[in-house]
Protein backbone atom coordinates (compact mmCIF):
# COMPACT_ATOMS: atom_id res chain seq x y z
CA UNK A 1 0.00 0.00 0.00
CA UNK A 2 1.31 3.41 -1.00
CA UNK A 3 0.00 6.86 -0.17
CA UNK A 4 0.59 9.84 -2.44
CA UNK A 5 -0.40 13.36 -1.43
CA UNK A 6 -0.93 16.30 -3.72
CA UNK A 7 -2.22 19.78 -2.98
CA UNK A 8 -4.34 21.52 -5.59
CA UNK A 9 -5.09 25.00 -4.39
CA UNK A 10 -6.48 24.63 -0.92
CA UNK A 11 -7.55 21.01 -1.33
CA UNK A 12 -5.38 18.08 -0.25
CA UNK A 13 -5.72 14.96 -2.42
CA UNK A 14 -4.63 11.72 -0.75
CA UNK A 15 -4.29 8.90 -3.26
CA UNK A 16 -4.27 5.36 -1.90
CA UNK A 17 -2.51 2.82 -4.11
CA UNK A 18 -2.80 -0.94 -3.57
CA UNK A 19 -4.85 -3.26 -1.37
CA UNK A 20 -6.46 -1.75 1.71
CA UNK A 21 -6.83 -4.61 4.18
CA UNK A 22 -6.10 -5.10 7.87
CA UNK A 23 -2.42 -5.76 7.19
CA UNK A 24 -1.86 -2.61 5.14
CA UNK A 25 -4.13 -0.30 7.14
CA UNK A 26 -1.62 0.43 9.94
CA UNK A 27 0.85 2.05 7.58
CA UNK A 28 -1.84 3.93 5.66
CA UNK A 29 -3.26 5.20 8.95
CA UNK A 30 0.11 6.52 10.14
CA UNK A 31 0.86 8.24 6.85
CA UNK A 32 -2.61 9.80 6.48
CA UNK A 33 -2.54 11.08 10.06
CA UNK A 34 0.85 12.67 9.46
CA UNK A 35 -0.64 14.43 6.41
CA UNK A 36 -3.57 15.60 8.54
CA UNK A 37 -1.23 17.08 11.17
CA UNK A 38 0.88 18.83 8.53
CA UNK A 39 -2.10 20.23 6.62
CA UNK A 40 -4.41 21.57 9.30
CA UNK A 41 -5.01 24.76 7.29
CA UNK A 42 -6.47 23.16 4.18
CA UNK A 43 -10.07 23.59 3.11
CA UNK A 44 -10.84 19.93 2.38
CA UNK A 45 -9.16 16.51 2.24
CA UNK A 46 -10.11 14.18 -0.61
CA UNK A 47 -9.27 10.48 -0.53
CA UNK A 48 -8.76 9.32 -4.10
CA UNK A 49 -9.62 5.60 -4.21
CA UNK A 50 -9.14 5.09 -7.96
CA UNK A 51 -6.06 2.91 -7.43
CA UNK A 52 -7.37 0.83 -4.54
CA UNK A 53 -7.36 -2.61 -6.14
CA UNK A 54 -8.97 -4.31 -3.13
CA UNK A 55 -10.75 -3.13 0.00
CA UNK A 56 -12.62 -4.94 2.76
CA UNK A 57 -14.36 -3.61 5.89
CA UNK A 58 -10.99 -2.44 7.20
CA UNK A 59 -11.37 0.42 4.71
CA UNK A 60 -14.55 1.58 6.44
CA UNK A 61 -12.76 1.79 9.80
CA UNK A 62 -9.81 3.50 8.13
CA UNK A 63 -11.94 6.21 6.50
CA UNK A 64 -14.04 6.85 9.62
CA UNK A 65 -10.83 7.16 11.64
CA UNK A 66 -9.39 9.69 9.18
CA UNK A 67 -12.70 11.57 9.12
CA UNK A 68 -12.38 11.99 12.90
CA UNK A 69 -8.74 13.03 12.64
CA UNK A 70 -9.39 15.75 10.03
CA UNK A 71 -12.57 16.77 11.83
CA UNK A 72 -10.47 17.82 14.84
CA UNK A 73 -8.84 20.44 12.59
CA UNK A 74 -12.22 21.42 11.20
CA UNK A 75 -11.33 19.93 7.80
CA UNK A 76 -14.13 18.14 5.91
CA UNK A 77 -13.32 14.89 4.11
CA UNK A 78 -14.54 13.52 0.77
CA UNK A 79 -13.84 10.40 -1.24
CA UNK A 80 -13.53 10.15 -4.99
CA UNK A 81 -13.29 7.45 -7.69
CA UNK A 82 -14.07 4.28 -5.72
CA UNK A 83 -14.30 1.11 -7.85
CA UNK A 84 -17.72 -0.56 -8.12
CA UNK A 85 -16.69 -3.13 -5.47
CA UNK A 86 -15.31 -0.50 -3.09
CA UNK A 87 -18.36 1.68 -3.61
CA UNK A 88 -20.67 -1.21 -2.66
CA UNK A 89 -18.89 -1.67 0.68
CA UNK A 90 -18.87 2.07 1.40
CA UNK A 91 -22.59 2.34 0.56
CA UNK A 92 -23.41 -0.56 2.90
CA UNK A 93 -21.59 1.15 5.75
CA UNK A 94 -23.51 4.41 5.38
CA UNK A 95 -20.21 6.30 5.36
CA UNK A 96 -21.43 8.72 2.69
CA UNK A 97 -23.50 10.47 5.35
CA UNK A 98 -20.18 11.52 6.95
CA UNK A 99 -18.19 12.24 3.82
CA UNK A 100 -19.40 13.17 0.37
CA UNK A 101 -18.48 11.28 -2.78
CA UNK A 102 -17.24 13.76 -5.35
CA UNK B 1 -17.34 -33.47 -10.47
CA UNK B 2 -16.13 -31.84 -7.28
CA UNK B 3 -12.74 -30.21 -6.93
CA UNK B 4 -11.23 -29.70 -3.48
CA UNK B 5 -8.47 -27.84 -1.67
CA UNK B 6 -7.31 -27.40 1.91
CA UNK B 7 -4.95 -24.70 3.10
CA UNK B 8 -3.53 -24.22 6.57
CA UNK B 9 -1.62 -21.04 7.29
CA UNK B 10 -0.35 -18.95 10.18
CA UNK B 11 -2.99 -16.55 11.52
CA UNK B 12 -0.94 -13.43 10.83
CA UNK B 13 -1.98 -10.35 8.89
CA UNK B 14 0.69 -10.89 6.20
CA UNK B 15 -1.32 -13.92 5.07
CA UNK B 16 -4.63 -12.10 4.51
CA UNK B 17 -3.74 -11.19 0.92
CA UNK B 18 -2.38 -14.65 0.17
CA UNK B 19 -5.49 -16.36 1.59
CA UNK B 20 -8.00 -14.39 -0.50
CA UNK B 21 -5.86 -14.70 -3.65
CA UNK B 22 -5.51 -18.48 -3.16
CA UNK B 23 -9.27 -18.97 -2.83
CA UNK B 24 -9.86 -16.70 -5.84
CA UNK B 25 -7.38 -18.73 -7.90
CA UNK B 26 -9.14 -21.95 -6.88
CA UNK B 27 -12.52 -20.43 -7.80
CA UNK B 28 -11.29 -19.75 -11.36
CA UNK B 29 -12.05 -23.37 -12.30
CA UNK B 30 -15.75 -22.40 -12.07
CA UNK B 31 -15.24 -19.51 -14.50
CA UNK B 32 -16.65 -16.73 -12.28
CA UNK B 33 -17.33 -13.16 -13.41
CA UNK B 34 -15.11 -10.37 -12.07
CA UNK B 35 -17.88 -9.30 -9.68
CA UNK B 36 -18.29 -12.84 -8.34
CA UNK B 37 -14.54 -13.12 -7.88
CA UNK B 38 -14.40 -9.80 -6.08
CA UNK B 39 -17.26 -10.87 -3.76
CA UNK B 40 -15.41 -14.09 -2.90
CA UNK B 41 -12.13 -12.28 -2.19
CA UNK B 42 -13.83 -9.76 0.06
CA UNK B 43 -15.75 -12.40 2.05
CA UNK B 44 -12.62 -14.53 2.51
CA UNK B 45 -10.63 -11.49 3.56
CA UNK B 46 -13.24 -10.67 6.23
CA UNK B 47 -13.25 -14.21 7.63
CA UNK B 48 -9.45 -14.54 7.68
CA UNK B 49 -9.07 -11.07 9.25
CA UNK B 50 -11.43 -12.19 12.03
CA UNK B 51 -9.15 -15.19 12.71
CA UNK B 52 -6.09 -12.93 12.79
CA UNK B 53 -7.60 -10.13 14.88
CA UNK B 54 -10.02 -11.88 17.24
CA UNK B 55 -9.39 -15.64 17.50
CA UNK B 56 -5.94 -15.75 19.08
CA UNK B 57 -4.71 -13.40 21.75
CA UNK B 58 -1.08 -13.68 20.74
CA UNK B 59 -0.94 -17.40 21.58
CA UNK B 60 1.35 -20.00 19.98
CA UNK B 61 0.34 -22.08 16.95
CA UNK B 62 -2.22 -19.58 15.72
CA UNK B 63 -3.50 -20.94 12.43
CA UNK B 64 -6.30 -20.55 9.91
CA UNK B 65 -7.65 -23.55 8.04
CA UNK B 66 -9.37 -22.90 4.73
CA UNK B 67 -11.24 -25.62 2.88
CA UNK B 68 -12.91 -25.14 -0.49
CA UNK B 69 -15.02 -27.32 -2.72
CA UNK B 70 -15.88 -26.38 -6.26
CA UNK B 71 -19.00 -28.06 -7.49
CA UNK B 72 -19.78 -27.80 -11.20
CA UNK B 73 -23.43 -27.41 -12.10
CA UNK B 74 -25.30 -26.85 -15.37
CA UNK B 75 -25.51 -23.11 -14.77
CA UNK B 76 -21.88 -22.75 -13.68
CA UNK B 77 -21.00 -23.92 -10.24
CA UNK B 78 -21.09 -23.55 -6.50
CA UNK B 79 -18.06 -22.66 -4.43
CA UNK B 80 -18.21 -23.92 -0.84
CA UNK B 81 -15.77 -22.30 1.59
CA UNK B 82 -15.08 -23.15 5.24
CA UNK B 83 -12.70 -20.93 7.22
CA UNK B 84 -11.81 -22.20 10.68
CA UNK B 85 -9.58 -21.29 13.60
CA UNK B 86 -8.75 -23.05 16.86
CA UNK B 87 -8.94 -19.85 18.87
CA UNK B 88 -11.00 -18.44 21.72
CA UNK B 89 -14.43 -18.78 20.11
CA UNK B 90 -17.20 -16.17 19.98
CA UNK B 91 -19.06 -15.49 23.21
CA UNK B 92 -22.34 -14.45 21.61
CA UNK B 93 -22.66 -15.27 17.90
CA UNK B 94 -25.99 -13.44 17.42
CA UNK B 95 -24.48 -10.28 18.84
CA UNK B 96 -21.34 -10.67 16.70
CA UNK B 97 -23.55 -10.85 13.58
CA UNK B 98 -25.22 -7.52 14.37
CA UNK B 99 -24.08 -4.86 11.87
CA UNK B 100 -21.57 -2.39 13.40
CA UNK B 101 -21.07 -4.51 16.54
CA UNK B 102 -17.41 -4.83 17.48
CA UNK B 103 -15.55 -5.89 20.61
CA UNK B 104 -12.63 -3.65 19.58
CA UNK B 105 -14.28 -0.27 19.09
CA UNK B 106 -11.15 1.68 20.05
CA UNK B 107 -9.16 0.05 17.23
CA UNK B 108 -11.10 1.55 14.31
CA UNK B 109 -12.90 -1.73 13.61
CA UNK B 110 -16.06 -1.19 11.63
CA UNK B 111 -18.04 -4.19 12.91
CA UNK B 112 -19.15 -4.90 9.33
CA UNK B 113 -17.17 -8.07 8.60
CA UNK B 114 -19.96 -10.62 9.10
CA UNK B 115 -22.50 -8.33 7.40
CA UNK B 116 -20.28 -8.16 4.32
CA UNK B 117 -19.84 -11.96 4.25
CA UNK B 118 -23.62 -12.40 4.50
CA UNK B 119 -24.30 -9.84 1.76
CA UNK B 120 -21.67 -11.01 -0.72
CA UNK B 121 -22.25 -14.77 -0.42
CA UNK B 122 -25.37 -16.87 -1.03
CA UNK B 123 -25.19 -19.03 2.07
CA UNK B 124 -23.52 -18.24 5.35
CA UNK B 125 -23.29 -19.80 8.82
CA UNK B 126 -21.08 -19.53 11.90
CA UNK B 127 -20.33 -22.28 14.36
CA UNK B 128 -18.36 -21.35 17.45
CA UNK B 129 -17.41 -23.00 20.73
CA UNK B 130 -15.78 -21.08 23.54
CA UNK B 131 -12.13 -22.03 23.90
CA UNK B 132 -12.25 -24.34 20.87
CA UNK B 133 -12.61 -22.09 17.88
CA UNK B 134 -14.87 -20.79 15.17
CA UNK B 135 -15.82 -22.04 11.72
CA UNK B 136 -17.44 -19.83 9.09
CA UNK B 137 -19.13 -21.63 6.19
CA UNK B 138 -20.08 -19.76 3.06
CA UNK B 139 -21.16 -20.64 -0.39
CA UNK B 140 -21.25 -18.71 -3.63
CA UNK B 141 -23.24 -19.66 -6.67
CA UNK B 142 -21.26 -18.95 -9.83
CA UNK B 143 -22.83 -18.15 -13.20
CA UNK B 144 -26.35 -17.49 -12.00
CA UNK B 145 -28.62 -15.99 -14.68
CA UNK B 146 -29.20 -12.25 -14.21
CA UNK B 147 -32.91 -12.76 -13.46
CA UNK B 148 -32.06 -15.06 -10.58
CA UNK B 149 -29.63 -12.49 -9.15
CA UNK B 150 -32.27 -9.78 -9.34
CA UNK B 151 -34.78 -12.01 -7.58
CA UNK B 152 -32.29 -12.57 -4.74
CA UNK B 153 -31.50 -8.87 -4.43
CA UNK B 154 -35.17 -7.87 -4.42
Amino acid sequence: MKICAQKKGNILYIRLVGELDEHNAALARKEADRLADENAQIERAVFDLSEVSFMDSTGIGFLIGRYKKFHRYGVPVSVTNPSVATDRILCMSGIYTLMSKI
Amino acid sequence: MTNYMKLELAAISENEGFARSAVAAFALTLNPSLTELSDIKTAVSEAVTNCVVHAYKGGENACVIIECRAEKTEAGGILHIAIADRGCGIEDVDKALTPFFTTLSDEERSGMGFTIMQTFMHEFSVESAKGKGTTVRMCKKIGMPETEKERLNA
